[in-house]
């Protein structure tokens, strides 16, 4: 039952993601984005990653994608779409860059390079607990540098937006 | 905890079906179907639409939207600190007041270099 | 645990049902709550006092002509209805009608569900409401459409951020995600006395998520002609009508479980109670519209991030204060 589940929520996920490349029109890709992001919430749901989960769609479906979306609706991409996909020596490096990529990920996950650490929230621990909970356990106390740098980087990307929007504001 | 989604996806379910059947099914068998080249067409007040359907890109839109991304993974932050704000000590408050602060930073830069301005 | 699935399919219906009726009926007491405070009569006609109307509306628009517009993009106008009403259905899969209830013998708990993470989720759907706008105004090929489209998505966004920032303080005091929970911490006393600016602020924002007045500039007929469901006709468009309604009651009933104690009370039996509670805010609802004039878009805005946000974010400081004091 879970295996059925995962096999599909990961076939989904990599149709849709397929979809994203192949589709000519913008929005479109952008829609398949967003089912893509709804299966891995689906996913890490399967991994009892419930907050996770919610918060993969609040913020990524849900913020993000409609700063994507936003744009792309504004913008009037018709010239783009009619564009021919040229072939040639793009194609050629693209494929390279596939396989190497492909390559690294079976050395990675076959070959064991990966040992994950068993920390000390077990899964049943964690239900116990609650999932929220635990998680906000840990980012307050084991990893609040991470936490603060992370109100840096949000910072910085106000203000980079703000300065580069200026520009056409004015 | 498996089975409370599950019962989350047929509820899921059962709107999308009646959604589709209301649509799809109920409305095809009663209602007409006399399309004309007239009604077919864009509406614009009774004119003729004049110009493409596209209008000009206002960059306030994005400036809105991404304000939003940002307080959103704000308010993200501060959903598991609220649940575990009885279990973590005065100092985790202090933390989270200096992660608002920063952010509020943000938005006060934004306000006053009329970001957050809808003219 | 078959006789488990047949209890959860007949919730889900009783559920389903209900809301349909309520949000159908909804617009009945709309129309007449509006022509009360306008000292005039509303629906008279169809059944006594108009009673039968909301049936005669959806008769109506189930026998209109479906227009699809020549240059729309066929596939993301059929699915923008789905997409604007599936989250304000859902969203009642994890909020608790009552406590518990002995039937036939088995206790059955009057929610269909109680996630780990239910506001969350909540809050999760709503954000994937915004498409639904979002994608009937851009697949109309309309400029109004687009641009209303735009402008409720914008609004929706903004004051979204208010309303998950306002109920920060009442997950501090219930320390739990669960509405199950959350309405158990009530017990003693109701969190809206707890927290009278995080009620105001939610009520406010929750006004203005749903596109009501005074709230309504994207959607009102006199601007933008109806704004983004200018192009649907049919049944489309009544899906979208009954969105926002489904919405009003979705808002209704998650502020009545946060601020005002769930199904608890005294005497009457808590799904009376529940229900009482809901139909006094979506009264609200419908007073707000019949009393205020409509704000000036860029007003709205402003209101939104300067006072709004500013104000939710010190009520999280003040009440993160008082707790850590004691």
């Amino acid at each position: 039952m879970e295996l059925g589940l995962f096999i599909v929520l990961a076939l989904v996920a990599m149709a849709s993601a397929i979809a994203v490349i192949i589709q000519r029109n913008p929005v479109y890709s952008a829609l398949y984005l967003i089912l893509t992001f709804l299966s891995l919430a689906g996913l890490y749901l399967q991994l009892q990653a419930q907050f996770i989960a919610a918060i993969q769609v609040i913020v990524y479906a849900g913020a993000i994608m409609v700063l994507f979306l936003f744009v792309i609706m504004l913008l009037d991409l018709r010239k783009e779409e009619q564009r021919a996909v040229k072939g040639g020596y793009q194609l050629l490096i693209g494929l390279l860059l596939a396989a190497i990529l492909l390559g690294e990920l079976g050395l990675v996950f076959g070959g064991g390079v990966l040992k994950g650490v068993p920390g000390e929230f077990s899964p049943e621990k964690v239900s116990a607990l609650g999932n929220t909970q635990v998680v906000g356990r840990l980012l307050f106390t084991d990893f609040l540098l991470p936490f603060e740098l992370t109100s840096v980087i949000l910072l910085v990307a106000i203000v980079g937006a703000i300065v580069l929007a200026k520009r056409r504001l004015d | 905890m498996a089975a409370d989604y599950a019962y989350v996806g047929l509820f899921l379910l059962v709107g999308i079906l009646f959604v589709v059947f209301t649509i799809e099914v109920l409305s095809r068998l009663l209602r007409p179907s006399r399309p004309n080249p007239e009604k077919l067409s864009t509406y614009e007040c009774g004119e003729r639409p004049i110009g493409g359907s596209w209008i000009q890109f206002h960059v306030r839109y994005y400036l809105y939207a991404l304000v939003y991304i940002v307080f959103a993974v704000e308010t993200v932050f501060l959903f598991p600190w609220a649940v575990a704000f009885h279990r973590l000590g005065f100092f985790a408050f202090i933390e989270m007041m200096i992660f608002i602060a920063i952010l509020l930073v943000g938005l006060a830069y934004a306000w006053k270099k009329g970001a957050l301005e809808w003219v | 645990m078959f006789e488990f699935i047949i209890i959860m399919l007949v919730k889900i219906a009783v559920v389903f049902g209900a809301l349909l009726l309520t949000v159908a009926y909804l617009t009945w007491l709309e129309r007449k709550v509006i022509g009360d405070i306008q000292v005039r009569l509303g629906p008279m006609r169809v059944g006594y006092h108009g009673l039968l109307q909301p049936i005669a509306d959806g008769l109506k628009l189930l026998f209109k002509e479906d227009i699809i517009p020549a240059e729309a993009d066929r596939t993301v106008y059929l699915l923008a209805p789905l997409v604007a009403i599936i989250p304000a259905l859902i969203s009642f899969a994890v909020i608790p009608f009552g406590s518990q209830v002995k039937i036939l013998g088995r206790t059955i708990d009057l929610y269909i569900t109680d996630v780990n993470i239910g506001i969350l989720f909540i809050f999760a759907v709503a954000s994937l409401g915004v498409y639904g706008i979002v994608l009937a105004g851009w697949s109309s090929n309309n400029k109004y459409s687009l641009l209303g489209a735009m402008r409720s998505s914008a609004q929706m966004i903004s004051y979204e951020l208010s309303m998950g920032l306002s109920i920060v303080g009442v997950l501090m005091m219930a320390q739990s995600l669960s509405l199950v929970q959350i309405v158990k911490a009530q017990s003693v006393v109701w969190f809206i006395l707890l927290q009278p600016v995080g009620f105001l602020i939610y009520l406010i924002c929750a006004v203005a998520e749903t596109n009501r007045a005074p709230f309504d500039l994207p959607e009102a007929e006199t601007e933008l002609v109806a704004g983004f469901h200018v192009e649907y006709s049919s049944m489309k468009f009544a899906l979208f009508f009954l969105a926002e309604y489904a919405n009003i009651v979705t808002v209704s009933a998650l502020a009545t479980t946060l601020f005002l104690g769930g199904w608890q009370g005294p005497l009457l039996p808590p799904v009376a109670w529940f229900l009482l509670k809901v139909f006094a805010f979506i009264f609200l609802f419908v007073w707000l519209r019949a009393t205020l004039p409509r704000f000036r878009y860029d007003q709205l805005m402003g209101f939104g991030w300067k006072v709004l946000l500013p104000v939710s974010l010190a009520n999280i400081l003040v009440t993160g204060l008082i707790m850590a004091w004691r």
